[in-house]
């Protein structure tokens, strides 16, 4: 019981992050019918530029994590700006390799500034341990949980109520719409990147916080695809749950199979969605059958 | 002064060479091949068979990419077949090497018609994320089944022999290789120009039109796959003899990408074009990697950013192609041939 609450604990606390990322690439899908490849390098940088502020340049936490998340946004408008815009209306294949493009030249940056080697993240959470009944959990697992389960929210309440929320559902909904309502589709699509860049850093420099700070982060942005597809491309809610599946699954196998089976479950699951639901759990049962 | 090309008979109109011009400039490309070899230093050699052998990848990944419009990310799991199947026949069956390729190809093929399930229900992106997750379980087969595979370790082949000869350098493999690229690009020329050909592009145009016009788009999608990965085999296979090892690092999802590259950059449905971008994908990191050795004494703080250097010249020329020219080299290519037979009145 004690093995089960504590791989509940990690998978959820995994889970939450990988819902965080995927949330950023589903604001990018909805608004703009882009594929994310780069979403892990996204993680990764937000990871870094953390480290830069807090480390290297000493802020305090709270001050780091704000000039965090304000630096990723400003890389988020950049690669909107001079890669995906000058390719709007262009098939899926070009989206599909010019993101795949920008992963590798992100990659590239951060191997240059920060060089290849692993290095120590700081605690953003207090270390030491839990006792919750017979099973010992680590506080930082805990935190990351609660902390992501607000921000998830906060994204949430941010599609219902506000105005800029509500225009991206208007330009996923129907671009001509929603232009001709006033809506501002470079505008808007500037501010999802953004927002996708942003939350990508906040997971990302969770995960470092979690597992140390490497490249490895950026593999995440592969898991990306299994949560997303599971719960519904286009839904938020659905990134929500389908981060906290894949996660959880990916725990449990790990922790009950092993073999190293953990790696292939949330594809194994990916492959049996589609060929059942390939719209997920929430998403829009728009898929066009061939 | 020539206006135009006429033809007044259908079988010099269907000819894959057509103008007189045409034909000797073939032939000018068959001879520098044939005589390449003699003169090239071994640096070279190696080269292109590299370029060789991802020729005949990159034409295979272009039949299913650029010719039949399904995009896969699973390249470098159909390699990992070929290589691995060529690897077994060989270790464990004692397959020889002229019945090793074929026959790891056509087994790639199998695995190809089962990958192309998917593409039976899905299309564009969601078919991309179906391939990605192909390639990821056949990366943890190959690397956990190990009584078959090895796992991790390398599985390490004899030289291949034919006809009593050893194939243990480039110079003797660079025919293999290049015989092999040529033959794959006859053959995709050839396939394009018969019924089954046509209904791959037809349905890439338009799956519902094609099937109004009489094309099974079921059956004309899993030819796709099982031509496409056959090829592809093919070079995963020729990989396998080529370096006598198999090992799994090879045929990542990485290599998925670099394929994918090769034939965004070189064009999309184009068989030069495979061609061009197979050779630029080689060439470039040889490139990168001579300057960073040649800085290494100079400067050697610029050399330890190369690897860097490497990924990110990868990523921008994949990104520079897309927006600046994305029908790719083989459209620059297609301009310079152009501005010749229009000269002087090119405009």
């Amino acid at each position: 019981m004690d093995v089960f609450l504590q791989l509940t604990i990690s998978g959820l606390a995994n889970g939450m992050v990988f819902a965080l990322a995927a949330v950023g690439f589903v604001i990018v899908y909805k608004s703009s019918d882009v594929i994310n490849f780069a979403q892990g390098e996204l993680l990764l940088c937000g990871a870094y530029l953390c480290f830069t502020f807090v480390v290297q340049a000493g802020l305090p936490w709270g001050v780091g994590v704000a000039a965090t998340v304000v630096a990723a946004a400003a890389v988020g408008l950049l690669i909107e700006r001079f890669v995906l815009r000058p390719l709007i209306g262009e098939p899926v294949i070009s989206m599909i390799m010019a993101t795949i493009g920008l992963s590798s030249v992100l990659k590239a940056v951060i191997q240059g500034i920060w060089g290849a080697r692993p290095r120590g993240f700081p605690d953003l959470f207090p270390d030491g341990v839990v006792r919750l009944g017979s099973a010992t959990v680590g506080i930082d697992q805990l935190l990351t949980i609660v902390v992501a389960a607000v921000l998830l929210a906060a994204l949430t309440v941010f599609f219902r109520v506000t105005r800029e929320g509500i225009a991206m559902r208007a330009i996923a909904d129907d671009q001509q719409a929603a232009l001709s309502m006033g809506i501002s589709i470079r505008r808007v699509l500037a501010v999802a990147w953004m927002m996708a860049a942003a939350a990508a850093a906040v997971a990302g420099l969770m995960l470092g916080n979690l597992v140390g700070l490497s490249q490895d982060i950026g593999f995440v942005g592969l898991r990306v695809f299994p949560v997303v597809i599971l719960g519904g491309l286009d839904s938020i809610r659905g990134a929500i749950v389908g981060g906290a599946v894949i996660g959880l699954l990916e725990a449990y196998t790990g922790g009950y199979v092993g073999h190293g089976l953990h790696q292939i479950v949330p594809f194994l699951v990916l492959i049996l969605v589609l060929m059942v639901r390939p719209y997920g759990l929430f998403g829009k049962p728009i898929i066009e059958r061939v | 002064m020539r206006s135009g090309v006429f033809f007044t008979t259908y079988e010099a109109d269907m000819g894959l060479r057509r103008t007189p011009f045409e034909k000797a400039r073939l032939g000018f490309f068959v001879a520098a091949a044939v005589v390449f070899p003699f003169v090239a230093s071994p640096y070279w050699l190696t080269l292109a068979n590299q370029i060789a052998i991802a020729t005949v990848g990159a034409i295979g990944l272009n039949i299913l990419v650029g010719y039949s419009g399904q995009i896969s990310l699973g390249q470098g799991a159909f390699m990992a077949v070929g290589a691995y199947g060529a690897g077994i026949l060989t270790l464990r069956l004692g397959v020889p090497f002229w019945a090793g390729i074929p026959l790891a190809s056509l087994l790639t093929a199998a695995v190809g018609l089962l990958f192309g399930l998917p593409s039976l229900r899905l299309k564009g992106l969601y078919l991309a994320i179906a391939t990605l997750a192909a390639q990821q379980i056949v990366e943890w087969v190959v690397t956990h089944w190990t009584a078959l595979t090895g796992g991790t370790e390398a599985m390490v082949l004899p030289a291949p022999t034919l006809f009593g000869e050893r194939v243990n350098t480039d110079f003797r493999f660079y025919w293999i290789a290049v015989g092999a690229a040529a033959l794959t690009a006859l053959l995709t020329a050839n396939l394009f120009r018969t019924r089954v050909g046509r209904a791959f592009v037809a349905v890439r145009d338009q799956d519902v039109a094609a099937s109004a016009a009489g094309v099974n788009v079921f059956s004309t999608k899993l030819l796709a796959f099982a031509t496409s990965s056959f090829f592809v085999g093919m070079a995963g296979a020729l990989i396998a003899y080529y370096r006598a090892i198999v090992n799994w690092e090879r045929f990542t999802l990485d290599t998925s990408i670099v394929y994918l590259a090769m034939i965004i950059i070189g064009g999309l449905g184009s068989i030069s074009g495979s061609f061009f971008g197979a050779a630029f994908m080689v060439l470039l990191p040889a490139a990168i990697g001579n300057l960073g050795r040649s800085l290494q004494q100079s400067s050697p703080e610029v050399a330890a950013l190369l690897p860097a250097v490497q990924q990110g010249a990868f990523g921008v020329v994949i990104i520079l192609f897309l927006i600046l020219e994305p029908e790719g080299l083989a459209k620059l290519w297609r301009n310079v041939k152009d501005y010749f037979r229009l000269w002087p009145f090119s405009y």
